[in-house]
């Protein structure tokens, strides 16, 4: 009992401090907040693919970047558009593309799965690079941010940072709440069990390419979240957004968070970039330092730093709490299987 | 007339020029073992595959009672009521023998892929995953990663999934293969067990476990079935002894 009440002042705190953090931080630092809490929501959305169900998926900044091309392209050009058309018509469209690249890709695998998936990914990079499409290789602006208003009332400016910031905050919890539900359903057990022995799932009855490519529309579709509100914060979207590096970038943040929990990724963003804005602002070669830093860390940390949570905060318990556990034992023994 | 759950009909698979399965029809009744038996490479898991879905065949048909079901893919043919193990146990090893039989039962239970509650608290669903550890004796062993069981253990957990996904038709591929005497002995009894009200269909080099647990016996060699019938007719039949059990017959 104790330990489930402890369990829980951990996450409660982290978000009440997140929720403070406008009354207590600079526009800078909140619009870097924003930025680490969008770039761990893509991290995590990836993750239900990759940790959860094993698929390493090297596309999705394109659905993170479709998304945010979506909002540049639906809202007009000099007034802000409404985000009740804007959002669910960035989010249908990066969902419809990862169910289109999930249905071609879902039927290779491993190696396989991520070249194609890399090959799709880039695909849609060129089709937005070498075309005249929202600005060519340039990119182009989104001058205003989103409008939250109903009818002429408006609820929310999103100009400011402080909102916006919330705003965020807002998805990046309700992300993780889909998330955590999605892996301790019936549905998460089945595809982390198709993760372990593909075979014998598929010999008990399930669906296995069905629940692949819902895992993979329903993280595409989140990733597609996290982009419209990126775009909508960078103020322009560019090729870039939907590149390799940046589906890299996501999957580097997997890695060194944790594959095995929901929030890992989150922490492996919060990581990576605060490295970055760190170590930038001290040395040249920040990249050098920077590459070497994580690769320590991986290595001391192969199940991700997420593990060391439970440790910190429960040092009695010293499991992973079952809440944010998929059906298993210590992922060392996914290594038999 | 006993009920017919599955039955193959002018079987055939073809991997290039060769002929792994030709001309094989069975058929497997309820509430009886079935034991295929041969030489290595008879066909007889090339047989297995075909029937459980993940080879298609070349040639014939297979039915589930009066339904077709060789055209359909491994987890429809699951659904369509065939459960089987393998040869090499083939388990979730990291997940617990509970989430194990849990995630079978889940396999075929209404709302079994919902995005939200927990299998953890569904009681019809842990309801059927201890029923079927109840059965194969590895009940007390719930809690424990599957990883960490004894081999002959991971094969019962491994029927206990098969039985958690409530199959008419089981199909069992060499269930005894490197376990012990009296592990052996405690599986032969729980496959014995199986056939009632199932059909069981057994590929098994042990003589002496198949002589003991079969209710009719086919024998393959070089793809085909060289006899069938009952154990004693089949123990006598002159093709048989030359194909397989050896001149002198030695199978006591």
């Amino acid at each position: 009992m104790g330990g489930k009440v402890r369990g829980r002042i951990v996450p409660a705190a982290l978000i009440g401090a997140a929720v403070a953090l406008p009354f207590l931080a600079t526009t800078y630092y909140l619009q870097f907040a924003s930025k680490i809490l969008l770039m761990g929501l893509l991290a995590m959305a990836l993750n239900l693919v990759v940790g959860f169900g094993g698929l390493v998926s090297l596309c999705h900044a394109a659905f993170f970047g479709l998304a945010g091309y979506m909002l540049a392209i639906a809202a007009p050009q000099y007034e802000a558009g409404s985000i009740w058309l804007t959002l669910p018509a960035a989010v249908g469209a990066a969902a419809l593309a990862a169910l289109a690249i999930g249905a071609l890709s879902l039927r290779t695998r491993g190696i396989y799965f991520i070249m194609v998936t890399l090959a799709f990914g880039e695909m849609l990079f060129f089709l937005f690079h070498d075309t005249k499409l929202a600005g060519g290789s340039d990119g182009t602006f989104i001058y205003y941010k989103p409008e939250v208003a109903i009818g002429t009332l408006r609820l929310l400016d999103l100009e400011k940072a402080s909102a916006f910031y919330w705003v965020v905050l807002g998805f990046t919890l309700a992300g993780i709440a889909l998330l955590a539900m999605i892996v301790r359903s019936p549905f998460g057990h089945a595809l982390a069990a198709a993760r372990v022995n593909e075979r014998r799932a598929r010999s008990l009855g399930f669906p296995i390419y069905c629940i692949r490519l819902a895992a993979f529309a329903m993280s595409g579709a989140l990733a597609g979240v996290s982009g419209y509100f990126a775009a909508a914060q960078f103020g322009y979207v560019a090729p870039q957004m939907l590149g390799w590096h940046m589906s890299a970038t996501a999957l580097a943040m997997v890695v060194l968070g944790g594959m095995r929990t929901v929030t890992g990724p989150l922490l492996g963003a919060a990581i990576l970039m605060g490295l970055e804005e760190v170590l930038r602002a001290t040395t040249e070669h920040w990249k050098l330092v920077e590459g070497l830093i994580i690769i320590g860390l991986v290595l001391a940390f192969p199940e991700g730093v997420r593990q060391l949570f439970p440790i910190i905060f429960k040092p009695h318990a010293f499991r992973i709490p079952r809440r944010a556990r998929e059906p298993a034992v210590p992922a060392r023994e996914a290594g038999h299987a | 007339m006993p009920e017919v759950a599955l039955r193959a009909e002018g079987l055939e698979k073809r991997f290039g020029g060769l002929r792994a399965v030709a001309e094989v029809s069975l058929d497997v009744h309820v509430g009886e073992i079935h034991a295929v038996i041969g030489p290595n490479g008879a066909g007889k898991s090339t047989l297995i595959n075909l029937l459980s879905g993940e080879l298609t065949p070349s040639a014939g048909s297979i039915f589930l009672g009066e339904r077709a079901v060789g055209t359909l893919g491994v987890h429809h043919r699951a659904l369509a009521g065939i459960g089987r193990s393998y040869q090499k146990t083939t388990i979730f090893l990291p997940f617990t023998v509970l989430e194990n039989v849990r995630l079978a039962a889940q396999a075929r239970a209404a709302g079994g892929l919902r995005i939200f509650g927990s299998p953890d608290r569904d009681g019809a669903l842990n309801g059927r995953a201890r029923a079927a550890l109840e059965t194969v004796g590895l009940a007390a062993r719930a809690e424990v990663a599957a990883g960490l069981l004894s081999h002959g253990e991971q094969r019962q957990l491994e029927i206990a999934m098969v039985l958690a996904t409530e199959p008419k038709t089981v199909l069992l591929d060499e269930p005894l293969a490197g376990m012990g005497a009296s592990e052996a002995k405690a599986m032969i009894e729980l496959i014995r067990s199986l056939k009632i009200g199932r059909a069981v269909l057994i590929v098994e080099h042990d003589m002496d476990a198949v002589f003991s647990l079969a209710d009719r016996l086919t024998v393959m060699a070089d793809g085909r079935v060289i006899a069938s019938g009952a154990p004693e007719e089949v123990r006598r039949h002159p093709a048989v002894r030359s194909a397989y059990l050896g001149e002198e017959g030695g199978v006591s």
